[in-house]
């Protein structure tokens, strides 16, 4: 227990990922959806700042990938944001249950 | 402030560190160190999906960034950790309260998923955490626990104008290309 390995951190991640998970599957707000999202993704990025941890040879292609992740994460909430306000002035609401014209 | 406690603990201890300042790898400092990170972040994140408000919900979604920020400097990650906390925190996590500002008539107005999604919900998410630690306590990985020097920001910046020169410019078109997109999104109608 008291000595902190690779396990350690994964579990972690595994809690985030499944809180990320939740949060999407219950929430009906658009941006708590983007909220669990921004979990998600940090789940990922633990991941991958762990292995790179301990892994041999000390390169540090995982610090490089959680990088672009934080980047992207970034993008696309920026665009998540936007579509939720065009969401908002057609709608009058974020509601993803009542966003539902694509039906026809 | 987790940040602190870990700064105030590694020198109050005097625990031997590697280069970049994080605890050495077997020591005590570092497994308390690891308990209370982790357990900030798996609060913070329970926190999130548990809350009701959105504001609320945003609150704990920045506890969990920092956690997990922190987490990142007892990885030895230091430049991720600092990017965590300045385009997260800083910017990811502004941009969605100011997407919660915009987009709700009252910032304590609520919307309540059906029982049988939240129990539906609740067994996926413990099944899959269940399966994924049963599988971790399973996997043999061959890890290594010496202390690695660090990876400095000199170094990553290095590999970015050249290793990953093709993904850093990708990168640079990307963020242009989602600015005008979410600006021209979110503009007002004429």
């Amino acid at each position: 227990m008291l000595s902190i390995g690779l396990t350690h951190y994964l579990v972690v991640a595994a809690v985030l990922l499944c809180t990320g998970l939740f949060t999407i599957m219950t929430k009906r707000n658009a941006i708590g959806i983007l909220i669990g999202v921004e979990l998600l993704l940090n789940a990922a990025n633990v991941n991958l700042v762990a292995f790179d941890r301990f892994r041999e040879g000390g390169l540090f292609d995982g610090q490089i990938m959680a990088l672009f992740i934080i980047v992207l994460a970034a993008a696309e909430a920026a665009i998540a944001v936007g579509i939720c306000i065009n969401v908002y002035k057609n709608l009058a609401t974020v509601d993803v249950d009542s966003a539902r014209q694509l039906q026809g | 402030m987790s940040l602190l406690v870990l700064l105030t603990a590694s020198s109050a201890f005097g625990a031997p560190s590697d280069a970049t300042g994080a605890a050495a790898p077997g020591s005590v400092l570092e497994a308390v160190l690891f308990y209370i990170v982790a357990g900030g972040v798996v609060v913070s994140a329970l926190g999130v999906c548990i809350a009701q408000n959105i504001v609320r919900m945003a609150v704990w979604l920045f506890t969990a960034l920092a956690s997990v920020a922190v987490m990142y400097f007892l990885l030895a990650a230091n430049f991720i950790g600092a990017i965590q906390l300045i385009v997260y925190a800083g910017g990811t996590l502004i941009l969605l309260v100011f997407g919660v500002m915009l987009t709700s008539k009252s910032p304590w107005i609520r919307f309540e998923a059906p029982k049988l999604e939240l129990v539906a919900a609740t067994v996926v998410c413990v099944g899959l955490f269940l399966s994924l630690c049963t599988l971790l306590g399973r996997a043999a990985w061959e890890s290594v626990d010496e202390a690695t020097a660090g990876t400095s920001i000199a170094t990553i910046g290095r590999a970015l104008i050249t290793e990953y020169l093709v993904p850093f410019e990708m990168a640079g078109v990307v963020l242009m290309i989602v600015m005008v997109g979410a600006a021209h999104m979110a503009r007002q109608e004429k």
